[in-house]
């Protein structure tokens, strides 16, 4: 039961924070060409969605598994985009990423008249809480399975 | 609790089968008098609505018919050009068909390949060992499971959220593909498989999963 990793895209794509807690297994590119993959991946994937849907979508796309890991994603109205990676055990994180953002981002960054936008985010404040909010959470154990 | 449709893709990413099963029609028929309070854009030879929202009418819908007569691409019936047509007050009061567009055959397999790339994206950017692709993709309206075998073809199934035995269901897929598709000696592989009774009893699994909503030994 284990959280790997967290990112934050802004509406542009450029991914203002990064932080990982378990992570085994690098992509073997540089951070910067992750993190563009990771949003070309999710900006493909929602219109990907967006047109398969039978229906009309209220949500959207909310997360994708694979045999190892699970992906989840929230999206603001602004355009904000968090992702998650959890292990499988972890089914729905849609509350969590919604907390994240609404308690540690909207309260910390959004409300900092010092902290620029559309830039990597560099708030140590910020940073401190959501680790100890990532590792209070039930499904977060240090030593992963 | 259905099954939307099934999609399968062979290891070079193209879609070699594709099959509807239950796609919910929304279309939303209304009389409009001039001006039309919606925006309409040309966008890949249709025509959709790219602002104002009424009466079911959202965003993304197309036009699907004038005045009872369905429009063909970016004109109406006759010829005319839709958005010219509406221009022109001397047309009004016009009744108007507005739904989700359907997917055309280019489309569906533009849409496939994406899904392959996705899928290979999905496993390079794993932080475990030894991860698989996508197996399974969530919104709130659909699921999508996908089952890639050992020789690289992907079974595709957009289901309702809550159906279960879709895992179960998959592995049948690939026991009709061997037996009723490769097991044919005028298919060749992956090329689109056009075999007749892999399309009869891809049908009568699915309507045995959509019924039981737990096919063999669950999902």
């Amino acid at each position: 039961m284990t959280v790997h990793n967290l990112y934050i895209f802004d509406r542009n794509g450029s991914c203002l924070f990064y932080s990982e807690w378990n992570r085994k297994k690098q992509a073997g590119i540089s951070k910067d060409e992750e993190f563009k993959l990771m949003y070309g991946m999710l900006f493909s994937i929602r219109s990907f969605v967006s047109k398969m849907s039978p229906q009309d979508m209220k949500d959207g796309f909310l997360s994708f598994q694979t045999s190892k890991y699970r992906l989840h994603y929230y999206e603001t109205a602004s355009g904000l985009k968090f992702v998650m990676n959890t292990d499988l055990s972890v089914s729905n994180a849609r509350d969590t990423l919604q907390h994240i953002y609404s308690n540690l981002y909207v309260d910390l960054v959004v409300k900092n008249p010092l902290v620029p936008s559309c830039q990597p985010l560099d708030s140590e404040l910020f940073g401190t809480r959501l680790d100890s909010f990532i590792r209070s959470l039930p499904y977060y154990s240090p030593r992963a399975a | 609790m259905v099954i939307f449709s099934v999609y399968v893709v062979n290891k070079a990413g193209g879609l070699i089968y594709q099959y509807d099963n239950y796609v919910p029609r929304t279309e939303v028929e209304k009389t409009f008098s001039y001006p039309l309070d919606l925006v309409l854009k040309h966008h890949d030879e249709k025509v959709i609505v790219s602002f104002g929202q009424r009466d079911g009418i959202k965003v993304g819908h197309a036009v699907l018919s004038i005045n009872g007569a369905d429009v063909l691409g970016k004109n109406t019936a006759d010829g005319k050009d839709i958005l010219e047509y509406l221009k022109d007050p001397g047309n009004y009061p016009v009744s108007i068909r507005f739904g989700r567009a359907r997917l055309s055959s280019n489309e569906k397999l533009m849409l496939a390949s994406m899904f392959h790339s996705l899928f290979a994206i999905g496993s390079q950017l794993s932080p475990e060992v030894g991860s698989s692709g996508i197996e399974m993709l969530e919104t709130d309206v659909f699921k999508l499971h996908c089952f890639q075998t050992l020789t690289g073809i992907k079974f595709i199934v957009l289901a309702d959220p809550r159906q279960s035995g879709i895992d179960a269901l998959l592995k049948k897929i690939y026991e009709i593909y061997s037996d009723f598709a490769l097991k044919n000696p005028f298919y060749s592989l992956e090329m689109p498989i056009r075999c007749e009774l892999f399309d009869q009893n891809l049908k009568s699994s699915l309507e045995v999963a959509e019924k039981a909503g737990n096919f063999g030994a669950g999902s």
